[in-house]
Formats: structure tokens, C-alpha cells, sequence
């Protein structure tokens, strides 16, 4: 083995890694979020966020965290995750306004805030507000935004991505659901960006692996998504990734991280739970086992960690 | 000077070349019919039973071809009378060497393919979903009337991939045939057997692009598999369809004495030594830039390996101006029909046998 196949194989990376701080994960529930009744409440969403965002970056104010994220004068970019329509399969409207409104709050202009993913019409159907009314938060889909015209190439993956991500934000917060995906496996963080490509359908194979983990390397995804905040106020453990009510729970949670590997791992975790306890067979023995996490971690991808050693989970 | 890629991104704006319906799509309803071919499943999923990939689809999702989509487990194509891409065309350009030779094909496409060849000249429609490229409304009836009005005896479905566009190819096919036109279909013939059947009921000719003999370069370059497309051949050849094979070389890819051989051996053994088989240039595109275009003399040595092997008819393709163009009589090897390009010179058959030894050259020759 040569120095360079030493560093690449992982050996070396392993080494390199001895030093690194641990990849953090905070899990925040709420038992209350509905209170009383099966709604959730917006009042106790967003202090369920700021808690969430406090417990990541080490703050006491909830503003204060989100400076670390986003800088006044900046154009942000929130990456939801709506596919699915109207139910607590797509990224909660609830959550996305809360975020906004932090946002606006932390200094950045309503007018760059950027709410986007593949279509209009599926913004619309899973309950967003679409508006152009000058100075608001803006809401479009990537068919009204538009797609590069030069390839991005990591990998298999040869993809157009999505203005919104290349041109117009300068950060993107991503926003997924925890949910279970009946050929990947599962979707969270890594599978969201399949929202901001051209041709999503072409990595639906082979348990998306290890296209989900080649798109999310992809220059414009690495560099610029800051933070995940992964909607599991009510994820689904069976038949997603469409909203089948039957399979999902009311978990009142938001799962934060920076990095998306350790998220999706622990999103995964909490998925074989929950079929566990529901007496299904795990994702594995369901010949879907998400590789692409794995993927993800590894030498030549370098997204973040799968290791739970090297996973900070935080539960607050 | 336009390269091909700038002439690709203007396709969707024929009218300089034929009478264009003026407006353009906006009406999404229009493109939206019911697919032919596919299986209910629980919990509103759906099986697409149209290519051999068979999507497991859920709802509110499409398939690996991008243009059918699952609504409420109802299962629907939305390219229907949607194109994107319309020229005029010698046959020849497709590439059907034996099949009405100099006539021009009226030659349409939608976006969406069901594989995603690493080589695509196309991809800019082909690995694009409906909503991502411009197009405009074309009603099957309206195609043919196109065809003939711009002197069209041919109807090609081709650019992109037919299969994905399957119920309105066929209609359309129906339309032109109807008005005295005949259809021909450019696919990657990676398609179910029932579907191809029927099919064959539409249509007057196939070009298959076989784009190796391997069923490695199948998974790898080409992201499908090898076995339904040969026995999408077969399968025509037993239908009595006529029909072309293309083998696009690629250096270092699929160019070796072993695959030619191969290939030659299988369609000798399966389709018969009369079905053209073209070995066409490669030129860097898409995801494969790292290769160089095919050398000339690879082609040659795949043409001369086809032939001896008992194939009738081996060409060379993607090199203007090369003997290898021209169709020879298997008899008296002399030209039959002579080529430039996509020009056709002189044709010196007398129906359908060499007009100097009065040898039967296959092919579908017409008057």
C-alpha cells in the first residue's frame, strides 16, 4: 500500500480522524407539542425549535444561534421536503414559519429567505402559502427557478442543479422529514437534495447507493447546506415515502445537525425502533437496508460519520 | 457555426423547418393520459409493466423515466402529444440504411428515457423531465398532417427514447398511417415483450441501438441490462418487422475483436446474416468526455470482423465520405446504393435486387 492508497482506503483517514471533535446530533421532543388535541401547536413548536438550536450550538439565547448559522445580508435557502403533499409526511409548514420567523429575527431580511424544492404545485399541495408580494418570504419551486445548464459530476452522479442552490441562496439550512422510503430505505438529510436536481428519478436504484451519497457531494450541496433540522414531529417507519398515516407516529420531535451522515444514522436508528417495537422485519431484511449512509462516511465521499462513537448524541 | 449541443437546445423551436402550431404548452392536462401497461398495487402503489425495469412506483412518484407518474395509484404518461424536439430528417440520419433509402422522416420526441446511457448525445431531452425542456402541443393527427404537408412519407419517433412515450407514439403511428405515412422508431429496444408486440401492429420498421455486447457496459455504462434488448430483436425479427441494428463503438469501452465477434456470431445465429448492422463513431458527450472519439480504423475492423462472420450488411457510421456508407450487393459487391453522409446518390436496385447480377438485396426498398 502506497502513501496515497493509505490516506484514500481509510486507514490514514482513521488516523486523521483520532482528532476531530465528535459529530454532534441533538434530538429535542416535546411531549406536549399538540397539547391537548392531535394538531400541533405553533407556540410550542418554536419553542421546541429554539431549544433544539440552542442545545447545538452551545447558546443560551435562541438568536444567538441562529447568527451562527446565517449573516445579515445573506441570502437564505430553505431546502424543504414536500413530495409527499398535504400531511405530516412533507416538511410541517408550522416548522418552516418558525424558522422564518428566527430567521427575521437573527437579522436576515424576510426578502432573503428563500423557501424552495422541486415544484410549485408540490409546495402548494403540501400546504405553503406561495406569495411574490414584494419584501415577504419567498416561496418557488425549482421548474419556476430554473436548473444550471452545465452538468455537476460526483461519482454516478451527473446532475443539473437547481439555481435556487447554485445562484440565488448563499446558505442553505436543510430542512428533511424522518421517514422511511420504500427504495432507499430511509430519507432524511443526504436524500433531500434529491429536491434540487434535475433528475431525481435516475438514482432511484439499487437502494439509492451510492447515488444519495455522490449528489450530496456535489459541490454546491457540501459547501453550502450549514445545518439540518429534520422535521420528526411525526415520522413515518413504513410505507414512505408517500404519507401513509397508518405507519407514522407522533414523535414531537426536531433532530439538528451539521453533519447529514451522523443525522441520517440516527434518524436511521430511531426508524428500526420503531419497527422493531411494531413488529416489522428491519430495513435490512427488507432488502433495504440505506447503504448510502455508509457511503456517505466513507473516504471518498467524507460527508460526515456513521461511527456512533463518533456521534455526539445530544437529547434534550 | 451551431455545434450539435446549441442545435439540440433549439430544437423545441422547429418552425423554421415546418409549420409549428403557434402556441406553446402551458396546459399541462393536454399531456396527461392514462399509461397502457402497468399493475395496481396496495396502499396506492403501482408496477409499470412498459420497460423490463418494472418502477415500483408510490404515489405522487414517477419512475426512472422521468414522464409517468403515479396519481392517487392511477398510473399516467404526461408526455402524451408533448414534444419537444421535431426536424425534418433523412432516413438515412436515423440510421435506416435499407428502408425506403432518401426519403425524409418527420422526426419528433419528448423528453425522458428509461436508461441513462454515460454517452448520450442527447441527454439535454432525454434525461430531462417534461416540465424541464420546452415544448408544444402536437396531437397525433397533427403529426401526420405535418408529415405530409412538409412531404414527409416517414413518421421517425426518435432522439430521445420511444418507449417512454409508447401510447402516443402508437397513436400517432395509427394517424400516419392512416394518411399514407409510414412510422419508424430509434429505441435502445429496452422494452417489455408485450408492449414491443403490440406495438409491432403500429409501426413499419425499428432501429435498435445495441450499444454493447456485454452485459457488464450494460449495468455500467448504460444503467439497464442487455437480455430484454436482445430479445426485444427476436422478438421483432419474429413479428417480421424490419429491422437495423447500431452498435456505437467506444475506444476502450466496447471495442475489442471478442465483442465484435460476439456480436456478430449472436445476430447471425439469432436475427440472420440480412438485418444491417452499423458500427457508428463515438464522440465525447455528456458523462463520457474523457474518451476520445472512435478511430476510423476501429470501425473498419469491426465491419470487416461482422462480415467474417456471415453478416450481409456491416457499415461504418458517424464517417462522412467512407466507403463503408455504401450498401454493396452480397453477390456481386458492387454499390447498390451509393452514400454521403446522410446523402444518397445512386441506387442501383431494381425491386429490391442488384440491378447487375439480379441478386435479392433485403430491405423494404418501396417503388
Amino acid at each position: 500500500m502506497n502513501r496515497r492508497e493509505f490516506v484514500i482506503t481509510g486507514a490514514g483517514a482513521a488516523l486523521a480522524g483520532q482528532n476531530e471533535p465528535k459529530s454532534r446530533v441533538v434530538i429535542a421532543r416535546d411531549p406536549s407539542l399538540r397539547g391537548s388535541g392531535r394538531n400541533i401547536e405553533s407556540a410550542r413548536l418554536l419553542k421546541l425549535l429554539d431549544r433544539s438550536l440552542t442545545a447545538f450550538y452551545n447558546r443560551d439565547n435562541p438568536l444567538e444561534a441562529w447568527k451562527q448559522i446565517a449573516r445579515p445580508g445573506e441570502v437564505v435557502g430553505l431546502k424543504v421536503n414536500c413530495l409527499a403533499g398535504r400531511g405530516t409526511a412533507s416538511t410541517n409548514p408550522l416548522l418552516v414559519d418558525a424558522i422564518a420567523e428566527r430567521l427575521q429575527q437573527a437579522g436576515i431580511a424576510a426578502k432573503d429567505i428563500l423557501i424552495f424544492d422541486r415544484l410549485s404545485s408540490d409546495l402548494e399541495s403540501a400546504g405553503f402559502r406561495l406569495s411574490d408580494r414584494a419584501g415577504a418570504v419567498r416561496f418557488a419551486g425549482n421548474d419556476v427557478l430554473g436548473y444550471e445548464e452545465e452538468l455537476s459530476i460526483f461519482g454516478s452522479a451527473g446532475s443539473l442543479i437547481a439555481r435556487a442552490v447554485t445562484r440565488t441562496c448563499d446558505c442553505i439550512i436543510n430542512l428533511p422529514v424522518l421517514k422511511d422510503h420504500g427504495i432507499a430505505g430511509l430519507t432524511a438529510a443526504l436524500k433531500n437534495m434529491f429536491g434540487a436536481i434535475h433528475n431525481p428519478n435516475k438514482y432511484h436504484v439499487d437502494v439509492g447507493d451510492p447515488y444519495i451519497a455522490d449528489v450530496y457531494a456535489l459541490p454546491p450541496f457540501r459547501n453550502k447546506v450549514r445545518v439540518a433540522i429534520c422535521d420528526a414531529t411525526t415520522p413515518q417507519y413504513e410505507g414512505g415515502p408517500s404519507y401513509m398515516p397508518q405507519w407514522s407516529w407522533p414523535m414531537n420531535g426536531l433532530l439538528v445537525a451539521r453533519d447529514p451522515v451522523a443525522l441520517d444514522w440516527t434518524g436511521w436508528q430511531i426508524i428500526e425502533k420503531k419497527r422493531a417495537e411494531k413488529g416489522l422485519q428491519t430495513l435490512e431484511a427488507a432488502k433495504r437496508k440505506p447503504a448510502y449512509i455508509a457511503t456517505a462516511a466513507n473516504a471518498a465521499h467524507r460527508l460526515g460519520t456513521n461511527d456512533p462513537n463518533r456521534i455526539d448524541r445530544v437529547e434534550v | 457555426m451551431v455545434d450539435r449541443r446549441a442545435f439540440l437546445k433549439t430544437a423545441a423551436a422547429p418552425v423554421a423547418v415546418c409549420a409549428w402550431p403557434a402556441a406553446a404548452a402551458s396546459d399541462d392536462s393536454r399531456f396527461i393520459v392514462e399509461a397502457s401497461f402497468y399493475e395496481k398495487l396496495p396502499n396506492k402503489k403501482i408496477r409499470c409493466k412498459l420497460c423490463p425495469r418494472e418502477c415500483v412506483i408510490d404515489d405522487r412518484e414517477r419512475g426512472y423515466c422521468g414522464v409517468r407518474e403515479n396519481r392517487g395509484g392511477v398510473y399516467y404518461t404526461l408526455v402524451w402529444s408533448r414534444v419537444c424536439a421535431a426536424h425534418i430528417d433523412p432516413v438515412e440520419k436515423k440510421p435506416l440504411f435499407h428502408f425506403h433509402p432518401g426519403s425524409l422522416a418527420f422526426s419528433i420526441a419528448t423528453a425522458g428515457c428509461n436508461v441513462n446511457c454515460r454517452m448520450c448525445q442527447n441527454w439535454e431531452i432525454s434525461q430531462s423531465r417534461p416540465e424541464q425542456v420546452v415544448s408544444n402541443y402536437l396531437p397525433p393527427q397533427e403529426v401526420a398532417a405535418l408529415a405530409k404537408q412538409n412531404r414527409c412519407p416517414i413518421i421517425a419517433y426518435t432522439y430521445g427514447e420511444p418507449t417512454v412515450f409508447y401510447e402516443y407514439m402508437s397513436a400517432a403511428a395509427d394517424a400516419g398511417r392512416a394518411a399514407g405515412v409510414k412510422s419508424v422508431v430509434v429505441t435502445g429496444g429496452y422494452i417489455q415483450q408485450d408492449p414491443l408486440k403490440k406495438l409491432c401492429r403500429h409501426v413499419d420498421a425499428v432501429k435498435v441501438d445495441l450499444k454493447a455486447f456485454s452485459p457488464k457496459f450494460y449495468k455500467e455504462i448504460v444503467n439497464g441490462e442487455i437480455k430484454p434488448v436482445l430479445d426485444a430483436l427476436v422478438t421483432l425479427r419474429a413479428q417480421g418487422m424490419w429491422t437495423e441494428v447500431v452498435y456505437l463503438v467506444i475506444p476502450t469501452l466496447n471495442d475489442t475483436d471478442e465483442q465484435f465477434t460476439g456480436l456478430a456470431k449472436w445476430m447471425k445465429a439469432n436475427l440472420g446474416p440480412d438485418v444491417p448492422v452499423h458500427f457508428t463513431r463515438f464522440h465525447p458527450e455528456y458523462l463520457l468526455k474523457n474518451l476520445p472519439p472512435t478511430p476510423v480504423p476501429t470501425l473498419e475492423r469491426a465491419k470487416a470482423v461482422a462480415e467474417a462472420e456471415g453478416l450481409r450488411y456491416a457499415y461504418v457510421g458517424n464517417v462522412p465520405g467512407h466507403p463503408g456508407e455504401n450498401t454493396y450487393c452480397p453477390n456481386c459487391k458492387r454499390v447498390v446504393v451509393e452514400r454521403t453522409g446522410f446523402s444518397v446518390g445512386s441506387v442501383n436496385l431494381d425491386k429490391g435486387k442488384c440491378r447487375f447480377c439480379r441478386q435479392p438485396v433485403a430491405g423494404v426498398w418501396g417503388a
